[in-house]
């Protein structure tokens, strides 16, 4: 594995999309939920557990040979959020544009093939790591890391939080974000011997329907 | 790894000019500048006046609601179907420059959706005199600033000002009444683009759009070309 390519793959810069999700931050931030850095690390910490998890695991499992239209399945039954779904569909089409031109390689083509419309983003992010040359621990450490960047960055831009606060928000959860991708990487072991219904399904209730409210406002900054 | 791998099938991923399918895909034109200078008002013109000769679209890009496409809605410059909507977190020069995938899908969808199109429009949210569109999402941009904002904004130039493919210099009408030097504004205008374009226009004057048209018009002559 090239620990540079893994840089680029999670670098925050990578052109796949996120930048216009907050990853349920702007619902909680209105909600009252996230006031400052405290209240997003705890914020965060609920979301790395629970979609984080199950994300990382999604990812590992693709990056190590999972199928990924069984995983895509896992997927959507573990998302109840319809809007969630979407945006997930939504993401993963952009980060396999993204990969494509990057990591060229024919399994994101066949990927690409299969689901024109996307495929949730661990998925894609698992493939696109494997054609990076990356591996299972690699794809866990990105989607997991994910979780949570997303939402500290985008509480910056919300709650215009200090950066230096909501980047140690991150520098303190890092432990937790090596622990999750370590379950998730034993989680894709597992499912390539059971399936992909081995994988892990934590939810956080909250999220979902938060993200279903969202979707409803008139006038918000994030796409989710 | 497949370093010499050529893409087919959907989703490619650049700005080729072909679709997956061999046919040419829509010219695409950009149009950026400062808060309300008059894109939108631009993008609706450009559509009355090209919307009988060509195949068009519009995507918008608004910064935190959908009032862009819901006044071209309204307006029913095109039917419903031809206008998309880009949300873009915050950062719409982000969504334009620097991570362009979700105006390309619009794009796309678009084309696949009501196409064959020759012309698709995207509107950027209002921003600041450095957004600039990135050549992998359009073709040929359009900077749009306006009298009101100040007659010493051609001099300050910056990306917009100075790169555009056109510069157009917007609400001549309201120059008298905001005490701006038209003639200036023309002549630092051109001292910063050198030979690129310049239009002075007001939407409220009867000429309108006619000199912007007439440049997409050869912009799309010269892709089809
Ligand atoms: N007087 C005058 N008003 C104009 C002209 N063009 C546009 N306007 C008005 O200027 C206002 C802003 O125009 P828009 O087209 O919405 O501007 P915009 O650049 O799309 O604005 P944002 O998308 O919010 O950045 C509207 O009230 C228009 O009617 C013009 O040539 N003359
Ligand atoms: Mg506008």
């Amino acid at each position: 594995m090239s620990r540079a390519a893994l840089l680029v793959l999670a670098d925050g810069r990578f052109p796949a999309g996120g930048h216009a999700h907050s990853g349920g931050a702007e619902e909680a931030v209105k909600a009252g939920r996230i006031t400052g850095a405290a209240s997003l690390e705890d914020f965060c910490r609920g979301r790395l557990h629970t979609t984080g998890l199950v994300a990382a695991s999604l990812a590992a499992a693709a990056a190590v040979g999972v199928p990924a239209v069984e995983l895509d399945a896992a997927a959507d039954a573990r998302t109840p959020s319809p809007t969630l779904r979407l945006a997930a569909r939504r993401l993963g089409r952009q980060l396999m544009r993204a990969a494509r031109a990057t990591w060229p390689s024919d399994e994101l083509d066949a990927l690409a093939g299969e689901f024109p419309k996307g495929a949730h983003q661990p998925v894609v992010l698992g493939v696109a790591a494997r054609s990076a040359g990356l591996g299972g621990d690699d794809a866990a450490h990105c989607a997991a890391y994910e979780s949570v960047s997303g939402a500290a960055t985008a509480t910056v831009r919300l709650l215009s939080l200090d950066p230096f606060e909501a980047t140690a928000v991150l520098a303190r959860l890092a432990p937790e974000v090596d622990h999750v991708a370590d379950l998730a990487v034993e989680a894709a072991a597992g499912a390539l011997e059971q399936g992909a219904g081995a994988l892990p399904a934590a939810s956080a209730p909250l999220l979902e329907i938060g993200a279903e409210a969202h979707a409803g406002w008139a006038v918000r900054l994030f796409a989710s | 790894m497949h370093l010499d791998h050529t893409h087919g099938g959907p989703g490619a991923v650049s700005a080729d000019a072909r679709r997956a399918d061999g046919s040419r895909r829509a010219l695409r034109i950009g149009l950026g500048g400062p808060v309300g200078s008059g894109k939108t008002a631009t993008v609706a013109a450009l559509c009355r006046a090209l919307r009988d000769e060509r195949s068009l679209a519009v995507v918008t890009n608004d910064i935190y609601t959908r009032e862009d496409a819901e006044f071209l809605l309204k307006e029913a410059v095109l039917p419903p179907e031809r206008i998309s909507a880009v949300e873009t977190g915050a950062c719409p020069h982000t969504a334009i420059r620097d991570d362009i995938s979700a105006n390309l899908e619009a794009v796309e969808d678009l084309e696949d959706e009501v196409g064959p199109l020759d012309l698709v429009l995207v509107e950027s949210g209002g921003d600041n005199l450095t957004a600039t569109f990135s050549k992998g999402l359009v073709d040929a941009q359009i900077f749009v600033i306006d009298v009101a904002g100040g007659d010493d904004i051609p001099r300050k130039g910056g990306p917009g000002v100075t790169t555009a493919d056109l510069l157009v210099v917007n609400k001549t009408d309201l120059a008298p009444h905001v005490g701006s030097d038209l003639g200036r504004m023309a002549a630092d205008a051109a001292a910063q683009r050198g030979a690129l374009p310049v239009v002075l226009q007001s939407l409220r004057s009867e000429r309108g759009v006619a000199d912007v048209a007439d440049w997409v018009r050869a912009q799309l002559a010269a892709w089809t070309a």
